[in-house]
């Protein structure tokens, strides 16, 4: 872990710094009356104040530990940043050099000739091996100085509006995002990361890839950062506080604002970055035990309850019989019957790598799946993913635009059921990794959907619409709540145009398709952006049409075709005076300003 | 032929005649192009049963001109009490409603041909890339006071995303 001195031309934050002979004096916080010791107050500090001043007394947590983090000042990163950013380069570019030294290996074991145009023999046989070592040495310290500059180059600050991060060392960068724009909060704690106690804090908004990451935190610092983003994304300004036994947790460094005179700073340098260290080693180390015990601890303290179990041998059963494992089986009879034709044992060498990529998909998808938690908090959905690695993310209500509740042919004797939705956002990081972050249900049977469908889906709780959901998902289909397509559908949809069809909620169109496989689209009227009505020629003759009900880009396509032509435009109709009506009694952007209190 | 989609009391606006006139002029130099760019195999190896690649294309080149105008008298938009209704389409049919308050930004795009008769193209985006609401042949003060009237509609539907 590196040690984090205080940069030249930023002081600590002033209300808790030790009284000092010479007291730095910001510029920006400074009024003429408080010119005595350590009594600057900015009206954002005041929550602050209390732990600071419990605390003042002994100079050691104070640079380290401010109770928030959005407080509208400048913070840095967790200081094991650079390991852990860097550490995992690292380790890729040793895998690259290694897979590169293959062959050099193999001709060492089987003590083979050694290929002379192979650079590492090349260099072997040629006695460069010292310089080498050097140049990589060098290489090292370069890119470790790399490394720790730009964590001292990397700087955010969350105001009641917006967040902002300031990065970069010879290009810099300096991203906001608006804070009632927030499309989702994620919180990832990839393994190596969650040894050192820290977390990547994703904060999305709309838009291809415009998210503000802030990696690394400090696992508790994330928890609470997200929660009070939350608040403040929420619509009720000043209703941040700091709750009990949170104080003292993060493990962020204030930075006062840039501008600052660096000739006052320097008297006070060596004492807070001294202590500092020593605290951040303490706060680690019980942080790791806590960390690896309770990655999955809420931000409320007190973590809310999954309202899904994930069943180890459903894992397992619905990773076998998924669409992968068809393709796979395909795949072995192709080859296996190849290989007794031709009798050649050329794909031998295919058939490792071929093992390997096969078992770490399933190994992926199987860890990933296996603490999956869902729940539901007063600021949206939160879904958790991940045994090693750590996924945990935030949806606010009312960002889920689209969602898709399928069921393939191989699922249904065990009545699984798979649930994906669209957002506005799409994340990077690949929240909970391997499945795209859109997959919010991995697997469940009938009650988890349900469930699951009712947490998205806020809307939809009255027994109606549940008993249509439900026979959206299983109903073969006629007379039955929902409007189907005609008898003479069937020449398109051989199977399903008895079930293909569409039914309204209060709030949402729910789309129904496939008889093998079985997919039901409920789309949030409030999120609908706009639909049209389609019909070609041949499908004119047997009068149909289809419907298209446009929301954001995903895995989520609202299509319903093959329906009868009259049907299809009084579904255009009602849709489009319903977007309306919905959009204009929709207030989720402000979730909490509307009703209840925090 | 069987009844045609349509949808109850409208009342299209329609595009401007001229622009039959661009559109058949930027077919018509599309086709050349691609008609003599598909004739290369032929030219070079003199072998006759190349000249069916130009000879389908031209073939229906010469039907897509030859239902441009009404093509383009298909077009149509309305501004309804809360959504933009747009249709196009002869064959392929396709309606489209945006609610105003889904706008995230309007275009207006005027190509060299456009521009020699006076006409812009105006687009609708929303935030779903699906919408696909692109109005042609909308004479320039037309276009204009449409942008302007669409995002004064939208500024008084304000919605989220």
């Amino acid at each position: 872990m590196s040690e984090a001195p205080h940069p030249p031309g930023s002081v600590p934050e002033p209300e808790g710094s030790v009284p000092d002979p010479e007291p730095p004096v910001p510029e920006a916080l400074e009024g003429p009356a408080a010119s005595s010791t350590s009594a600057t107050e900015t009206p954002s500090a005041t929550a602050s104040r209390a732990s600071a001043t419990a605390s003042s007394t002994s100079a050691t947590a104070v640079p380290l530990a401010t109770g928030r983090l959005a407080d509208g000042e400048w913070h840095r990163l967790h200081p094991a940043t650079p390991l852990l950013k860097g550490g995992i380069a690292f380790v890729a570019i040793l895998g690259v050099i290694l897979v590169q030294l293959r062959d050099f290996w193999i001709n060492l074991i089987f003590d083979g000739p050694g290929d002379e145009y192979d650079p590492f023999t090349w260099i072997i046989q040629h006695d460069y091996a010292g310089w080498v070592l050097l140049a990589v040495i060098g290489a090292l310290l370069l890119s470790i100085g790399a490394f720790y500059l730009s964590w001292r180059m990397h700087t955010f600050r969350i105001t009641n509006e917006q967040v902002e991060v300031r990065s970069g060392i010879l290009f810099r960068t300096n991203r906001r995002g608006r804070l009632d724009r927030i499309q989702g909060i994620n919180i990832v704690r990839p393994f190596l990361a969650r040894l050192f106690g820290a977390a990547k804090l994703e904060i999305n908004v709309a838009g291809q890839n415009a998210n503000v990451q802030l990696a690394y935190l400090g696992s508790l610092a994330a928890d609470e950062l997200r929660r009070e983003i939350l608040l403040l994304a929420a619509g009720e300004v000043g209703a941040v506080t700091v709750p009990e036994g949170l104080e003292g947790n993060a493990t962020s460094f204030p930075e006062v604002p840039e501008g600052n005179g660096a000739s006052s700073t320097s008297a006070t340098e060596g004492t807070p970055a001294t202590g500092g260290a020593s605290a951040t080693m303490r706060a680690s180390a019980s942080a790791v035990a806590r960390e690896l015990l309770a990655p999955e601890r809420g931000a409320d303290v007190a973590p809310p309850e999954s309202v899904v179990q994930m069943h180890l041998g459903r894992v397992l059963g619905s990773l076998l019989l998924s669409g992968f494992t068809v393709f796979l089986v395909v795949g072995v009879v192709a080859a296996s019957f190849i290989f007794t034709r031709v009798g050649d044992f050329f794909f031998l060498f295919a058939i490792v790598p071929t093992i390997i990529g096969v078992g770490s998909y399933y190994f992926r998808r199987f860890t990933r799946s296996l603490r999956y938690s869902i729940a539901s908090t007063p600021d949206g959905v939160r879904v958790g993913f991940g045994l090693l690695s750590t996924s945990n993310e935030t949806l606010p209500p009312g960002r889920i635009h689209a969602v898709l509740v399928s069921q393939p042919l191989l699922w249904r004797p065990f009545g699984w059921w798979e649930i994906k939705i669209n957002r506005a956002s799409t994340s990077e990081a690949q929240g909970a990794a391997g499945q795209a972050n859109t997959t919010i249900l991995p697997v469940g049977n009938l009650a988890d959907a349900r469930k699951v469908l009712e947490l998205v889906l806020p809307g939809l709780v009255d027994e109606e619409s549940v008993r249509l959901l439900e026979l959206g998902m299983t109903s073969r289909g006629g007379d039955d709540g929902f409007e189907n397509s005609p008898r003479r559908a069937a020449v398109l949809r051989w199977f399903s145009w008895k079930r293909n069809g569409f039914a309204f909620t209060r709030d949402a169109v729910l789309l129904r398709r496939g008889a093998i496989w079985r997919e039901l689209v409920v789309v949030p009227q409030a999120r609908l952006q706009s639909m049209s009505l389609k019909q070609g020629p041949l499908v004119r003759r047997l009068r149909l049409a289809s419907v298209s009900l446009h929301t954001v880009a995903g895995p989520v396509s609202a299509r319903l075709g093959a329906i009868d032509q009259e049907q299809a435009v009084r579904l255009f109709e009602e849709v489009a005076a319903g977007a309306v009506r919905s959009a204009t009694s929709d207030t989720s952007h402000r979730w909490r300003a509307a009703g209840e209190p925090a | 032929m069987t009844t045609r989609l349509e949808l109850a009391d409208t009342d299209w606006r329609r595009v401007s005649p001229k622009y039959i006139v661009v559109d058949l002029v930027g077919t018509l130099i599309f086709a050349v192009i691609a008609v003599v760019g598909a004739s290369i195999p032929a030219w070079v190896t003199h072998n006759v049963w190349f000249w069916a690649i130009p000879g389908s294309l031209a073939i229906v080149f010469i039907i897509t001109l030859a239902l441009t105008p009404r093509r383009v008298r298909s077009i149509g938009y309305q501004l309804r009490s809360d959504d933009l209704l747009f249709r196009r389409g002869l064959m392929f049919q396709r309606f489209v409603s945006v609610p105003y308050g889904r706008m995230q930004l309007v275009d207006i795009n005027r190509g060299p041909l456009d521009r020699a008769v006076g006409l812009s193209e105006l687009k609708f985006v929303t935030a779903a890339a699906a919408t696909g609401v692109t109005i042609p042949g909308l004479p320039e003060a037309e276009a204009e006071e449409l942008r302007d009237r669409l995002v004064e509609l939208a500024e008084s539907r304000r919605a989220g995303l």
